[in-house]
């Protein structure tokens, strides 16, 4: 019986992407440590600047989930090279306190390319993600967070 | 927002933990184990493992436990297998957060793309 082949070790614990966007490393790290450029592309209006050692709030942006808020807890700013938060993947249920929860590091590394700049997004911590949130956090996609993306999707790529 | 969710603490706890049974290297192997020589007793599990038959089933207890794995009695011989289903809605878990992710990215493609350098 077969199928469920499993990368053993981290496979579960972490996400990295890892991609070339065709703009200089400045227009990329403002697009991703100014707070109100940050919300442009991810969807969210925050109340402030990112800042080392702060919590950060805001709302997103996309319809059907804009009563959700969302709060970022700012790690580390280095400039042009490395950003990271913490926060609560999927803290999307109205009504649910998430603060007592474990978060995920998200990480933003910057690097020169030849075309541009190379981006990595590494985000960690899963293992620690309670079970019972990831099945809900799954509902929730069911319900609609996958199609509400895709509708964002075509219409950024459309105007 | 109100906090009437209570309720959330006993249902956490109770659901069992399948990532962090994972997080541990001789559990991970012996998932990989399972999933490419399906349903095996301890002893075979044990062979090469580099731990003892005791640390096994206490491992694969554990993973009953966590809904990842299934015991049955053959005989005097214990037969552990892969609870897929399980394993799979972990899975989609990131795989969705994966996609989130993919979108978020190009989001951030097409705005600092076409956006002239300051």
């Amino acid at each position: 019986m077969p199928a469920t082949a499993i990368n053993p070790m981290t496979s579960t614990d972490r996400i990295e992407k890892t991609v070339v966007l065709r703009a200089p490393r400045t227009r990329v790290w403002r697009a991703i440590a100014n707070s109100s450029e940050f919300g442009q592309w991810f969807r969210v209006k925050f109340d402030g600047d990112f800042s080392v050692g702060k919590t950060i709030s805001g709302k997103i942006q996309i319809p059907g989930f804009d009563h959700v808020p969302m709060e970022m807890h700012i790690e580390s700013i280095e400039p042009e090279s490395y950003f990271s938060y913490r926060w609560h993947p999927y803290a999307i249920e109205a009504g649910v306190d998430y603060s007592k929860e474990p978060t995920t590091l998200v990480e933003f590394r910057l690097e020169d390319a030849a075309e541009g700049t190379r981006l990595t997004i590494l985000e960690s911590g899963f293992d620690k993600i309670p079970a019972g949130r990831r099945a809900e956090a799954f509902r929730m996609n069911d319900n609609g967070w996958t199609s509400q993306a895709k509708a964002i999707e075509k219409y950024v790529s459309a105007s | 927002m109100s906090r009437h969710r209570n309720s959330a603490a006993p249902r956490i706890t109770d659901a069992a933990p399948v990532f962090a049974a994972l997080g541990d290297p001789t559990r991970a192997r012996l998932v990989a184990r399972l999933s490419t020589d399906g349903p095996l007793s301890i002893s075979r599990l044990s062979e090469g493992a580099g731990v003892t038959r005791q640390a096994i089933t206490k491992h694969l207890h554990a993973m009953d436990k966590a809904g990842l794995v299934r015991g049955s009695r053959h005989g005097r011989e214990q037969i552990f297998e892969l609870e897929p289903r399980r394993i799979e809605k972990a899975r989609r878990y990131l795989d969705q957060i994966s996609a989130d992710w993919d979108s978020a990215i190009n989001r951030l493609r097409s705005f600092v793309e076409t956006d002239p350098p300051a």
